[in-house]
């Protein structure tokens, strides 16, 4: 009678040996990223789009028709935790603003980091069915590989009449010789610093919209809107901008 | 020997059991042959879960979309407006209905449906869902002007479909769930993907130079700028199944988008086409107003006309658009032409 008490005892110390070893010498979470959007502190929602409600740096009055942009490359601690199989494209008129990241090790300290757009050894020509299939490449004239962001509206011109802008963000591309292009990545890295997380944790992200035509550029609608994809310089000033685009917002855990 | 009695009896009440079981036919699944381009670039056709291709359903759709039964007075069937020669579209600018009357909008070509991701179809996106649309033109008085009650009775009393239901569903109680299922089958198997261009992205052919440049002005921001709306060699549906206003009138006698949401900012928008077998869909644009692809390039080109909804991809509407020479206009028809597919209105699979 003794002998299956021993048997069921050593079995009980075998199987919850396992269980440690599976579930707690690294142990993991899921966080979601959210990302919210605001132009200089007031909520922007898809319900503000097509309406003359947004004033630039420069003074230009704005409507907006689409904002979708793509993130990637999330870091904690400094560590790789989402290569380029994560990403995500954010779209607020699809309210599509989430990024779910698992395999987020458990630390009372993480350094928190994206990638705004795809870095170059990521931004691979038609890899991404899912990107394909959203119609966010970039043509191959131009390098190929995706759009970092398309934010479409409307500004009023000199003569107050509707004028279009297409403010797409791409890797930068000098075709000025169609058989030598020059490509500069410019995608950026995200900072957010340091954030305690636990599980279920949801943080915030916010994108000030504003910025885009701030800081350190003031953009200049009426001489900057359109065909700004083949434009080197102008992709170079929208990477310089984007750098104060987005923050760290609230961290909450369900 | 009571007992041997018993066991013979229990054994010929499973049996009788189980053979009551094979009677019941299962479908047999239809294994959609997935093109190697999209495969390769896009994401998953949709098939929803509650309606799996089979053999058997797809048969009886493709029966029951060239089948008159589905029209009130029995004169119509889906092919009238949806004619294979010319890519499931109609060359009528407006397609006449069942009882004469004339619709305001030109017939849809059909091919490629599964890949319409976000499921909204027709000009306006009035439906959600394949299985919706298919019912739509049936019941609708312009056109097919069906009464579902009277179909599906009907069917019912058919000397053939209620077997062929049985076959494809499991059940001979046709409704009209079930006739939306079958033909919503058979337009997911409609597939285009081999035309010139699918050649010369899979390495099985090469373009002329006018082809080429052609490509490059369809792809070119600054020239025709085509691809934002119209898909690349690497969405290869030639649309992103949206809705846009691409300037065609000032002011709107048909609302489009507008008309099914509600919201003023949807006026005038109209879900883009594929730019696949156009020498087949003449004639163009949501109201077939232009008949040939020269008139289509020239609206891009110099006919813009603003209005409030416009999208913003419509660039230089101030002066009528891009403004493009008249050798990158041929060049990109030329480019155009390329995404013609002569085996897709040959396939025999969809002759009726």
């Amino acid at each position: 009678m003794k002998k299956p008490f021993y048997f069921f005892f050593f079995l009980l110390i075998i199987l919850s040996c396992k269980d440690e070893t599976e579930c707690c010498v690294n142990p993991t979470i899921a966080i979601k990223l959210k990302f919210t959007h605001n132009w200089d502190g007031v909520e922007l929602s898809s319900s503000d789009f097509n309406e003359f409600k947004f004033r630039t740096a420069n003074n230009d009055l704005i409507s907006i028709s689409r904002l979708r942009y793509l993130v990637s490359n999330v870091l904690f601690n400094n560590t790789i935790e989402s290569s380029s199989t994560i990403y995500s494209l954010i779209d607020i008129d699809k309210n599509e603003t989430t990024l779910l990241v698992t395999g987020v090790p458990i630390s009372k300290v993480n350094a928190l980091a994206f990638t705004f757009g795809f870095r170059d050894e990521d931004n691979l020509d038609g890899v991404y069915a899912d990107l394909n299939s959203a119609s966010f490449n970039v043509p191959e004239m131009l390098g190929g590989g995706y759009h970092y962001m398309q934010f479409d509206g409307k500004f009023k011109d000199s003569n107050n009449a509707d004028a279009n802008f297409n403010y797409h963000a791409i890797r930068s591309a000098d075709i000025t010789d169609p058989d030598n292009i020059i490509l500069q990545d410019t995608s950026f890295e995200v900072d957010l610093g340091n954030i305690e997380i636990t599980e279920n944790t949801t943080i915030e992200i916010k994108m000030n919209v504003a910025e885009w035509f701030k800081n350190p550029n003031t953009w200049n609608l009426k001489e900057l809107n359109t065909v700004l994809m083949p434009n080197f310089d102008a992709q170079i000033l929208m990477n310089e901008n984007g750098q104060s685009v987005f923050s760290l917002g609230e961290i909450t855990s369900n | 020997m009571k007992h041997l009695g018993f066991y013979i009896i229990f054994l010929f009440f499973l049996m009788s059991c189980s053979s009551k079981e094979d009677d019941v036919y299962t479908p047999v699944a239809y294994n959609l042959e997935i093109p190697e381009l999209f495969a390769d670039k896009l994401i998953a056709p949709i098939i929803p879960a509650d309606n799996p291709l089979t053999i058997e359903g797809v048969a009886l759709g493709k029966k029951l979309f060239s089948d008159r039964i589905l029209s009130g007075n029995q004169t119509q069937s889906c092919a009238h407006c949806h004619k294979l020669q010319e890519a499931f579209s109609d060359s009528s600018q407006f397609s006449e209905g069942a009882e004469g009357n004339l619709g305001s909008r030109n017939s849809m070509p059909l091919f490629n449906l599964a890949w319409n991701f976000e499921e909204r179809f027709a000009w306006d996106g009035k439906e959600f869902g394949l299985e919706n649309q298919v019912i739509e033109p049936i019941v609708n008085p312009i056109e097919m002007h069906g009464d579902l009650n009277e179909i599906t009775k009907r069917l019912n009393g058919h000397h053939s479909y209620p077997d062929l239901f049985q076959l494809a569903f499991g059940t001979s109680e046709i409704s009209g769930d079930l006739v939306a299922k079958a033909v919503a089958q058979f337009m997911r198997t409609i597939i285009s993907a081999n035309s010139k261009f699918d050649k010369y992205l899979l390495g099985k052919a090469s373009l002329t130079a006018a082809e080429e440049n052609g490509f490059n002005v369809f792809m070119s921001e600054e020239k025709g700028d085509c691809f934002h709306c119209h898909g690349s060699n690497n969405n290869p549906l030639w649309t992103d199944n949206q809705f846009h206003n691409n300037g065609l009138d000032a002011t709107f006698t048909d609302l489009g988008l507008g008309a099914i949401s509600g919201d003023p900012v949807d006026n005038g928008k109209f879900r883009s086409p594929s730019l696949r077998n156009l020498t087949f869909t003449a004639p163009y644009m949501h109201d077939g107003r232009f008949s040939s692809l020269e008139e289509v390039i020239d609206h891009y080109s110099e006919g813009l006309k603003f209005s409030e909804t416009i999208d913003p991809l419509m660039k230089k509407v101030n002066i009528g658009g891009v403004g493009l020479s008249d050798q990158e206009k041929a060049d990109l028809k030329a480019f155009l032409l390329t995404l013609t597919d002569v085996e897709f209105i040959n396939n025999p699979a969809f002759k009726n």
